[in-house]
C-alpha cells in the first residue's frame, strides 16, 4: 500500500513539475501575470510531493518491506539500521529519486530567496528548473522506478553492498548531489537571460551566490568520496582518476571557471557569453556524468548496475538541456554586446585566463575520459590512468599557481606589470627559500619517481614535481597573507571568500604534493610478537583474533604502534566476510594525524604459524590535502552569504535596458 | 578436532579470495619501488577499473607475481611493460602510448589551451580599444 | 545570418559530435579484450600433456591446423560449452587442444572423466604462466592456430554454433 502512495505522490509532483515547466513560461510570452504567478506555488508542491514519496522509500527501508523490488535489492533482515535508511540511495533508482528530490530542493530554494526578482525573471528561472525537474522525474517514474513490487515477496533480502554499509554512504552521495544539482541554478538563470534575450549585471550578480553555493557543495562531495575512498577500500588510494570520480571533477572545474568569469562580468559589460556558455557547460557536465556513470559505457569500481536503455534516456535529456541551451545561446547571443572594457594588463584579464586554465583543465579530464571511447569506435582499446591525468593536469596547474597571487594584486582596469611584479617578487623570493627549507627538513631531493617521457627517457619527475608543488604552495600562501597586509580594512564577504578558499588552495597543494610524493609502502610478512621499524615507527604485529561483530564475521589484526619508545597507537585491521552474501571486505586500519596518517591492511594468512601479509603505509600531511578542500568549500559558502550580491540595482537595470533597446 | 576446524578457515580464506598483499624480497630500494610503480600502472583485466596493485583477482596476482619475477631478472619498467603489452595489448596499462595514432590525445588539451588564450587575448584588446573610444562608464 | 551566428554555433556542433559519439558507445560489452597476438607466431612454451604425461612445445604442434581451447574444472562456463567442443571434435574439421589452466591436474582428470575428454591432448597450466604468455585473462578462451603456428583468431568466452559458423569456420578456410 505505501509503495503504490509512493508511486502516486512520485506522479503528482511530476505533474507538478509539467505545470511548472509550460504555465509561467507560456504567462512570460503572453505577459500574463496570473500565470506567471504559479511559478512560486508550484515549485512548492512540486517539492512536498516528491519529499513525500522520498521519505516513503526510506520507510519502506525501515519497515524492512521485501516486496519492493528495491528493497529486497539493497537490504537485509540484520542490516542495521542507520544503513537501511542510507541504502535509499546506495543502488541507482533510489539514488535517481535522491538526485530528484534534491532538484525540487534547489528549485524550492531558489522560489524562495528571490523576493528581489521581477515576475517576469523568477517565471522564467522556475520554468526551466521545472523542465530540468520534469525530465529527471519522467525518468525515475518510467525508467528507475524504486517501488516496484517483486511478487511473491522474498522472506529475506539480499545484503547492501558491505562497501556502503559505512557512514561514506550516509553523507557522501547527498552532499555530492546538492552539488551537481545546484549548478542547475546558474544554468536556469542564465537559460532564462537568453529566452529574455539580455544579459545584465543584475542577472550575473544574482546568479553568484547560487553559483558560490552549489560549487562548495560539490567541493565537499568530491573531498567526502575521496576521503571515503580512503579509508574503505583499503589499500591508501584516494584518487584514480576513474571515470566516476572524473564525472565529479568535470563541473567543479567548470563551476571554478564560471566563478572567476563572473567577478568580471558582474562588473563589465563584456565576455557574458562566456559567462553564459560556462554555465551552460557547468550543469551540461553534472547530466553527462550521471550518464556516465548509470550507462555502462565505460568500466569504473563506482559504477551503478548499467543499463544502455536508461543510459539513452539520460543521453537525450542530456541532448535536450545542453543542446536547446546551445542552440539559444547561438540564437541570442549577437543581442549581447560588450561595450565597456578593461585594457589588457588587469585584474580582470587574469580572472578571465582563470578560466581559460580552468577550462581547459575541464576539456583535458573529459578528453581523457571519453578517450577509451572514441578509441573503441575505432575498434582500438586503450587505458588511459593516473600516467596520463597526473602529468597533464600537474602541466596546467602550473600556469593556475602562477597566476593565482597576480590576479589577486593586480588592480582593476588598467594597471601595470612592473607594478604588481615589484609587489611580488620578495614573495617569490620568500616562497624560494621556504622552498629550500622543506625540501632539505623532508629530504625531498631524495624521491625517487621515474617516468619515461615519450615512453623512452627515465626522468625523475617525481623529484621535480615535488619540489614544484611545494614552491607552488608557498607562493599562493604567502600571497594569501600579503593580500590581507596590503588590503586590511572593511573586506567584503566575497573577499573574506575568496581568501579563505585561495589559503585552502594552498593548504591543499601541500598536503597532495607531500602525500603524493613522500609516502611511504611496505608489504610484509609478520608473525606474532614480530615487530616491523617503519620510517621511525616500530610497529608491532599482536595475532589476529576472530569475532562476529553485527552482520559479519572479522578476522582483526592487533597492531601497537611506538615511537621513540613512546606509545603512537593500537592499530587494528579487519578482514571481514558478509554473512548475508559471503563478500569478503578489508577494513583498514587509520591513525589519523596532523602531520601524518599510519594506515595498516591486513592481507591473507601466509602459513600456519599466525604469519600473515601486512601492509603497512605512511602519508604525510594527507589531511592537508582534504582539509585544504574543506577551506575552499567554506570561502565557496562564506562568499555566497555575502549581501552585496542580493540587493537589485533596479536603476542600473533600468538603465541597461534603455541602452539595449537604443542599440 | 578443534586443530583440524582452525585449520580450514585460513584454509578456506585462501581458496576464496586471494589478497593484494604480495611478499616479494628484493635485493635493492629501487627494485622495491619499480616494483610499486609497475603494479600501480599495470591494469587488472578482469576487474571494473582497478590497477594489479589494488585487486584481489587471481589474474592480477599472477602479474604481480611475475612483473616481481622480471624485475629481479634486471628489466626495467619500460621492458616489463612491453612485454605486457605484447601479450595483452594496450589496454593493459594504464599509461597511454605515445604513437602518431595516439599524438591527437596528448596533443589536444594543448591546442585547446591554446586556442581558448588567443580568443581570449583578441577579445580583450578588441575591449580595450572600444573602451578609449567609449564614453560609457561604470 | 552574419560571422557571429555561426561562431556561436560551434558549440552546439561540438555538443552534437559528443553526443553522437557517446551514444555509439552504448550497449558494447567494456569487457572484451581483443588479443594482442592476432597474426602473431603462438609465444614458446614447453609443458607436460595431462594426457600422456609426455612434453608438449610448439613444435609438437607445428604442421596442422588446430583449436587452443582454455578451461579448467573450476570454470562454469567451460562446462557450458563442453558438448559444443565435443560436437565440433566429432564433426572432423579440425583437432582442438585444450589448455588446462590454473587447475589441478587431479580436478581435471575427475572432470574429463565425468564429462568426457574430447580434446586430442592438453598442457598442462598450473600457474597460469603459459596462459600469461598467450595473453589469457579467463576461462574459456579459444585459439585458432594455423599449421606455421600462427594465432589467427581468438574467442573470448564459450564457443557456441554462432562464433563457430560465423568466425571460426570462415578463417579455417581461409588460412587451410
Amino acid at each position: 500500500m505505501l509503495a503504490e502512495i509512493g508511486q502516486f505522490t512520485l506522479v503528482i509532483g511530476m505533474l507538478f513539475s509539467l505545470l511548472l515547466a509550460v504555465l509561467p513560461l507560456y504567462g512570460y510570452f503572453t505577459k500574463n501575470d496570473n500565470f506567471m504567478h504559479t511559478a512560486r506555488p508550484l515549485a512548492y508542491m512540486q517539492f512536498l510531493f516528491i519529499l513525500v514519496s522520498f521519505v516513503i522509500l526510506v520507510t519502506l527501508f525501515v519497515i524492512q518491506d521485501f516486496s519492493v523490488q528495491y528493497v529486497w535489492q539493497n537490504s537485509n533482515s540484520i542490516l542495521p539500521i542507520r544503513y537501511r535508511i542510507s541504502a535509499t540511495w546506495g543502488a541507482h533508482e533510489g539514488s535517481m529519486l535522491l538526485w530528484l528530490l534534491i532538484q525540487t530542493l534547489w528549485t524550492g530554494f531558489v522560489a524562495f530567496y528571490s523576493k528581489s526578482l521581477s515576475r517576469g525573471q523568477i517565471a522564467r528561472i522556475l520554468a526551466v528548473l521545472g523542465i530540468i525537474s520534469l525530465g529527471f522525474a519522467a525518468f525515475v517514474y518510467f525508467m528507475s522506478n524504486p517501488f516496484i513490487r517483486t511478487i511473491p515477496a522474498p522472506i529475506d533480502g539480499n545484503d547492501l553492498n558491505p562497501l556502503l554499509q559505512d557512514i561514506g554512504l550516509i553523507i557522501h552521495p547527498p552532499i555530492l548531489y546538492m552539488g551537481y544539482v545546484g549548478l542547475s541554478v546558474p544554468f536556469a538563470i542564465a537559460i532564462a537571460a537568453l529566452i529574455g534575450g539580455k544579459i545584465d549585471e543584475t542577472w550575473i550578480r544574482w546568479s553568484r551566490p547560487w553559483t558560490n553555493a552549489a560549487w562548495g557543495f560539490l567541493t565537499f562531495g568530491i573531498v567526502l568520496g575521496s576521503w571515503w575512498a580512503y579509508y574503505e577500500l583499503g589499500w591508501g588510494g584516494w584518487w584514480f582518476w576513474d571515470p566516476v570520480e572524473n564525472a565529479s571533477f568535470l563541473p567543479w572545474l567548470a563551476a571554478t571557471a564560471l566563478i572567476h568569469v563572473q567577478a568580471v562580468s558582474e562588473k563589465r559589460n563584456a565576455f557574458r557569453g562566456w559567462t553564459v556558455l560556462l554555465a551552460i557547460l557547468g550543469f551540461s557536465l553534472s547530466v553527462l556524468g550521471t550518464f556516465l556513470v548509470r550507462s555502462g559505457i565505460l568500466t569504473s569500481v563506482h559504477a551503478f548496475a548499467s543499463d544502455p536503455s536508461r543510459g539513452k534516456f539520460v543521453l537525450s535529456l542530456l541532448a535536450i538541456y545542453a543542446g536547446g541551451a546551445l542552440f539559444l545561446y547561438a540564437l541570442r547571443v549577437n543581442k549581447l554586446k560588450s561595450k565597456i572594457g578593461f585594457e589588457l594588463s588587469s585584474k580582470e584579464t587574469l580572472l578571465l585566463t582563470n578560466s581559460i586554465i580552468f577550462f581547459s583543465a575541464c576539456f583535458l579530464v573529459l578528453w581523457g575520459t571519453l578517450f577509451p571511447i572514441i578509441a573503441e569506435s575505432l575498434n582500438y582499446k586503450i587505458s588511459i590512468g593516473a600516467p596520463y591525468f597526473g602529468s597533464m593536469f600537474f602541466l596546467i596547474m602550473i600556469p593556475m599557481a602562477v597566476f593565482l597571487p597576480f590576479g589577486m594584486m593586480y588592480k582593476w582596469r588598467k594597471d601595470q606589470m612592473k607594478r604588481v611584479v615589484t609587489l611580488l617578487l620578495p614573495l617569490l623570493l620568500l616562497s624560494a627559500v621556504l622552498t629550500v627549507i622543506t625540501a632539505w627538513y623532508f629530504e625531498l631531493y631524495k624521491i625517487r619517481s621515474i617516468s619515461y617521457i615519450f615512453n623512452s627517457f627515465p626522468v625523475n619527475t617525481g623529484r621535480i614535481k615535488a619540489i614544484t608543488g611545494i614552491f607552488g604552495s608557498y607562493w599562493v600562501l604567502t600571497s594569501v597573507l600579503y593580500y590581507f597586509k596590503v588590503y586590511k580594512g572593511n573586506l567584503t564577504r566575497a573577499v573574506w571568500g575568496m581568501q579563505i578558499s585561495h589559503f585552502g588552495v594552498a593548504i591543499f597543494i601541500f598536503g597532495v604534493t607531500m602525500t603524493e610524493y613522500t609516502d611511504f609502502e611496505i608489504d610484509s610478512l609478520m608473525h606474532p610478537n614480530e615487530t616491523k621499524i617503519v620510517k621511525g615507527y616500530s610497529v608491532e604485529f599482536k595475532g589476529v583474533e576472530k569475532k562476529q561483530i553485527e552482520n559479519y564475521q572479522a578476522n582483526i589484526g592487533h597492531f601497537v604502534v611506538k615511537k621513540n619508545d613512546e606509545f603512537v597507537a593500537v592499530m587494528e585491521p579487519q578482514k571481514r566476510v558478509y554473512v548475508r552474501s559471503g563478500n569478503p571486505m578489508t577494513e583498514a586500519a587509520i591513525d589519523p594525524g596532523f602531520t601524518r596518517d599510519l594506515y595498516i591492511s591486513l592481507g591473507e594468512q601466509i602459513n600456519t604459524q599466525g604469519g600473515w601479509a601486512v601492509r603497512i603505509y605512511i602519508k604525510p600531511y594527507i589531511r592537508w590535502m582534504w582539509g585544504g578542500g574543506i577551506l575552499m568549500m567554506l570561502g565557496g559558502f562564506w562568499a555566497a552569504t555575502d549581501r552585496r550580491y542580493f540587493r537589485m540595482a533596479k536603476k542600473r537595470k533600468q538603465e541597461n535596458i534603455d541602452t539595449y533597446l537604443a542599440s | 578436532m578443534k586443530k583440524l576446524q582452525l585449520l580450514l578457515i585460513p584454509l578456506l580464506i585462501l581458496a576464496f579470495s586471494t589478497s593484494a598483499i604480495d611478499i616479494h624480497e628484493f635485493e635493492t630500494e629501487e627494485q622495491r619501488l619499480d616494483y610499486q610503480q609497475l603494479t600501480e600502472e599495470l591494469r587488472c583485466l578482469v576487474c571494473q577499473n582497478q590497477n594489479i596493485a589494488d585487486s584481489d583477482a587471481g589474474l592480477a596476482k599472477d602479474l604481480r607475481n611475475e612483473v616481481a619475477k622480471l624485475i629481479k631478472q634486471g628489466q626495467n619498467q619500460i621492458q616489463i611493460t612491453d612485454y605486457m603489452v605484447k601479450r595483452y595489448g594496450e589496454f593493459v596499462t594504464y599509461s597511454p602510448p605515445m604513437g602518431a595514432d595516439t599524438i591527437v590525445l596528448w596533443v589536444m588539451p594543448l591546442l585547446v589551451f591554446l586556442i581558448a588564450a588567443f580568443v581570449l587575448i583578441r577579445g580583450i584588446k578588441r575591449n580595450s580599444t572600444q573602451a578609449n573610444h567609449s564614453e560609457d562608464d561604470s | 545570418m552574419n560571422k557571429t551566428v555561426i561562431k556561436a554555433l560551434i558549440p552546439l556542433l561540438i555538443f552534437i559530435s559528443l553526443v553522437i559519439l557517446l551514444y555509439s558507445g552504448l550497449g558494447k560489452d567494456t569487457r572484451l579484450l581483443p588479443s594482442a597476438l592476432i597474426d602473431k607466431p603462438i609465444p614458446e612454451f614447453n609443458v607436460p600433456s595431462l594426457l600422456t604425461g609426455k612434453r608438449i612445445d610448439n613444435e609438437t604442434l607445428k604442421g596442422q591446423m588446430y583449436l587452443l581451447n582454455v578451461w579448467a574444472s573450476w570454470c562454469p562456463n567451460c562446462r557450458i560449452e563442453h558438448p559444443i567442443v565435443t560436437e565440433f571434435v566429432r564433426q572432423n574439421i579440425i583437432p582442438v587442444y585444450g589448455l588446462n589452466y590454473k587447475d589441478e591436474p587431479a580436478d581435471a582428470n575427475a572432470w574429463l572423466n565425468q564429462f568426457g575428454n574430447p580434446y586430442k591432448d592438453i598442457l598442462v597450466d598450473i600457474d597460469g604462466l603459459v596462459g600469461i604468455d598467450f595473453g589469457v585473462y579467463g576461462a574459456p578462451e579459444t585459439f585458432l592456430i594455423d599449421a606455421q603456428g600462427i594465432i589467427r583468431h581468438k574467442i573470448v568466452g564459450e564457443l557456441n554454433p554462432y562464433n563457430i559458423q560465423n568466425e571460426i569456420l570462415p578463417l579455417i578456410k581461409k588460412y587451410k
